[in-house]
């Protein structure tokens, strides 16, 4: 038996070690938003494995052995940060046995420490909820933070895969020049959204708001990662009614039961947002989710 | 950018000499020359990113200024001004001001290892004595049986002090504080990182990687107690003192080998005045997904121990206790399954957990009956199995339910004693054939991540002859940094 098992271990070793080096940059991505832009920026000459769906929390995902397995082989693992995947990229990183990706090597990016992090506690208690104590980590829905991610990352992939600099370099700056004319004709048409107050449910929206100007009056969660309690929900009856917003932002991953039980209440409609990238059916890649979140954020603004 | 130029012309100094000094590796150079560009990227983005900091912040005062009243009433949660009225200027994002960075000078805190500190307790109602409670059929394990004691009880109090110690090794230390004063080392070791070839090595002691629940620490269980099997067969959770080598395959299912060699000091081995490693462990572990929603994980395990004078205690054909000890090898092997539904893999609102695990085990040696008065020898074998499957369900946002099954089969072990009539078989009453088994229904409600109160009824019928009903009302707390959790 043991022979047997042996002998096993060792031609799968030896079969394992044999296997031909994908040509491909192999890139796990964390969520779909940094797939779609590592597809920007690296197109065929990448192979992106996204880790959640659009319809995740990325902050309650598991550790499942595929995305072990998917970091077993990667080239490159592309992170928000800020502690966003906490609860288990650390686990793929440390159980794949991949020096390529640990923390402080070429292939670990991490894209919150790049911009400026909103809302970064002076204090950190868990009384106030499971707040991160680097900042704001949900950085995406802000176009300016898009371009300066983008361009470290393309710089990072042309570290890592010298051999292509020159088509990472020409991609790279054919994606700053569209996203660039992008957030000009983005910013124009969000004009009529400054000052308009909104409720969102959790604080994953406030770097749009930041952005376009938008005012988040209320949070349907009372602290980060607490569901509302029905007496905080009595209150925020109250309060909004008295001066009600114009929309409640609900996210694509978000249950719906809170956002509608307040609109009854309020009489506010909600505006479902994608969040991120496949997150509605119009938010097909990045310039989709943005067109797309400032669309329904228009129409909601009627 | 102009602070750019230096570095980036000392750096093109550095390359031109390297150029001079070695003329036959221009390839170096030009792979050089692109890690240079690629720097150079990278710095002017991180400038440019400065640069629009710089500008909107500029803006940001200057608009403060401009309009101060105005923002000073949007704080205060007045209504607005009507923005389309005035005509604005380029968007001022008004950062909250961040705080001023903490002192920068040297600290011996900086690096901190990873702290937290889990608390459990439970009011446990039990309607038979636990004083009595053994499960029948089974050689006992020393300690690791049963389900506690009655009333309040302080269960384990875990500390854990993890951290990357350099570039190559991870270490993590989890002492368990138990209620009744003493420390439990349950996990010290340290663990490489990032080997390459998907090979990790870790050394120290460490929960062993057979079956499924065996590395999961008891906080993470979604019952207040371990299966039987893990009894009886691990004597609760098979910590190792030695070392392990895993590796993962290089594709995309899931597909884990792991081999361990260590002391043997725990059950189902004893403490060895020997050189040797008596105890090996092999594992294999395959996973992958079906669609967005549903991940599993399988396994098969292979244990192998050695054990010498492991004794137990027992009472003669007469009712007189006496202590009895086996030695020999004891080999186990485990089947584990785990299969996970969450709508869309997000388990925020609703997740369904499905788990078994079987175990097979042999003992084959000698069997010392009385060792401290008449200490008659024989041989001993045995053959044993069980059992447990559990489902738990998260059926409303936070609230949990779940439902598992214990089943246990002893079989009847040969005694070279018996068989040899030098002594009758009720001279072994723990060792009569036996089928226990028990059925548990918890409930429990986590209120954030960080807690969790469980609500676990249980029939037990695991004891020769009486069912023990058991209510247990169990706290998790956890505190310090934020875990990560395997599968």
């Amino acid at each position: 038996m043991l022979k047997h098992l042996c002998r096993f271990l060792i031609t799968t070793l030896v079969l394992g070690l044999a296997l031909p080096a994908q040509a491909a940059l192999k890139v796990l991505a964390t969520t779909p938003d940094w797939a779609s832009l590592l597809n920007e920026l690296g197109g065929d000459k990448l192979n992106v494995y996204t880790a959640t769906s659009p319809f995740q929390d990325v902050h309650r995902v598991d550790a499942k052995p595929s995305l072990v397995a998917r970091a077993r082989s990667a080239d490159l693992v592309v992170a928000t940060g800020a502690d966003l995947e906490i609860g288990w990229l650390p686990v793929l990183l440390q159980d794949s046995g991949n020096p390529k990706i640990q923390p402080g090597s070429q292939g670990y990016f991490e894209a919150a420490p790049l911009v400026h992090l909103l809302e970064v506690p002076s204090a950190v208690d868990r009384a106030m909820g499971d707040i991160h104590p680097l900042g704001n980590p949900h950085v995406t829905l802000d176009a300016h933070n898009i371009a300066i991610i983008a361009k470290a990352l393309s710089a990072r992939l042309v570290l890592l895969d010298s051999a292509n600099a020159a088509y990472y370099a020409a991609r790279g700056e054919d994606f700053q020049k569209r996203w660039q004319a992008a957030t000009v004709k983005w910013e124009a048409k969000a004009a009529p959204l400054r000052g308009v107050p909104v409720v969102v449910i959790h604080r994953d929206q406030s770097y749009l708001c930041n952005w376009l100007g938008l005012r988040d009056v209320a949070s349907i969660e009372p602290k980060p990662g607490v569901p509302p309690s029905a007496g905080y929900l009595a209150e925020l009856v109250t309060k909004l009614t008295a001066a009600p917003p114009k929309m409640i932002l609900r996210n694509a991953y978000n249950d719906p039961k809170a956002s509608d039980w307040l609109s009854q209440r309020i009489h506010v409609p909600v505006v479902l947002l994608p969040y991120t990238v496949g997150g509605t059916p119009e938010a097909k890649d990045l310039f989709g989710l943005f067109d797309d979140t400032i669309n329904r954020l228009l129409a909601g603004a009627k | 950018m102009t602070k750019l130029t230096p570095l980036a012309g000392a750096l093109l100094l550095i390359c031109a000499a390297a150029e001079a000094a070695a003329q036959s590796t221009s390839d170096e150079v030009a792979a050089l020359k692109a890690e240079i560009d690629a720097l150079k990227t990278d710095y002017s983005s991180r400038v440019q990113a400065l640069e629009a900091r710089i500008k909107q912040l500029e803006s940001a005062v200057a608009a403060q200024s401009a309009a101060a009243p105005a923002s000073v009433a949007a704080a205060a949660g007045a209504p607005p001004p009507p923005a389309e009225a005035a005509p604005l200027p380029p968007p001022p994002p008004s950062y909250p001001a961040a705080p001023p960075p903490a002192g920068r000078s040297s600290n011996a805190t900086a690096f901190n290892p990873a702290v937290s500190a889990i608390l459990t307790g439970n009011y446990a109602s039990l309607s038979e004595d636990p004083a009595t409670y053994r499960i029948a059929g089974f050689i006992p394990p020393p300690g690791g049986e049963g389900p506690g004691n009655r009333s309040f009880n302080l269960d384990e109090s875990e500390l854990t002090m993890s951290s990357n110690v350099d570039p190559y090794f991870f270490a993590n230390l989890t002492a368990a504080i138990q209620g009744d004063n003493t420390i439990d080392i349950e996990e010290a070791y340290f663990k490489t990182l990032g080997l390459s070839h998907g090979l990790t090595l870790k050394g120290g002691r460490f929960f062993s990687g057979i079956g499924y629940l065996n590395e999961i620490h008891s906080h993470n269980w979604d019952f207040a107690d371990q299966p039987l099997v893990y009894q009886v067969f691990l004597g609760g959770q098979l910590g190792q003192d030695g070392a392990q080598l895993r590796w993962v395959a290089p594709t995309d299912t899931f597909i884990e080998i792991g081999a361990e060699a260590g002391s043997g000091r725990a059950f189902p081995g004893t403490q060895r005045n020997s050189n040797a490693l008596a105890s090996h462990a092999l594992f294999v572990h395959v996973g992958g997904d079906v669609g967005d929603s549903t991940s599993w994980r399988t396994g098969l395990s292979w244990l192998d121990e050695r054990a010498s004078d492991r004794t137990y205690p027992d009472l003669d054909e007469s009712g007189l206790p006496v202590i009895d000890a086996f030695s020999g090898t004891s080999r186990l092997w485990i089947v584990d399954g785990t299969l996970k539904w969450a709508p869309h893999g997000d388990p925020t609102y609703h997740q369904f957990k499905l788990q078994g695990e079987w175990m097979h085990r042999t003992e084959n040696g000698q069997l010392a009956f009385d060792v401290t008065a008449r200490d008659l020898n024989g041989g001993y074998r045995s053959e044993q199995s069980g059992w447990y499957l559990q489902a738990v369900y998260e059926f409303v946002q936070r609230w949990r339910v779940g439902l598992r099954y214990d089943s246990l089969s002893s079989g009847t072990p040969y005694l070279g004693l018996v068989s040899a009539g030098l002594l009758p078989l009720s001279d072994f009453p723990t060792l009569a054939r036996a089928s226990p088994e028990r059925t548990t229904v918890m409930v429990d409600w986590s209120l954030s991540e960080f807690s969790r109160l469980r609500a676990q009824y249980a029939l037990d019928d695991a004891r020769a002859r009486e069912r023990d009903r058991q209510l247990l009302l169990q706290y998790i707390f956890s505190i310090g940094a934020h875990g990560a959790h395997k599968f």
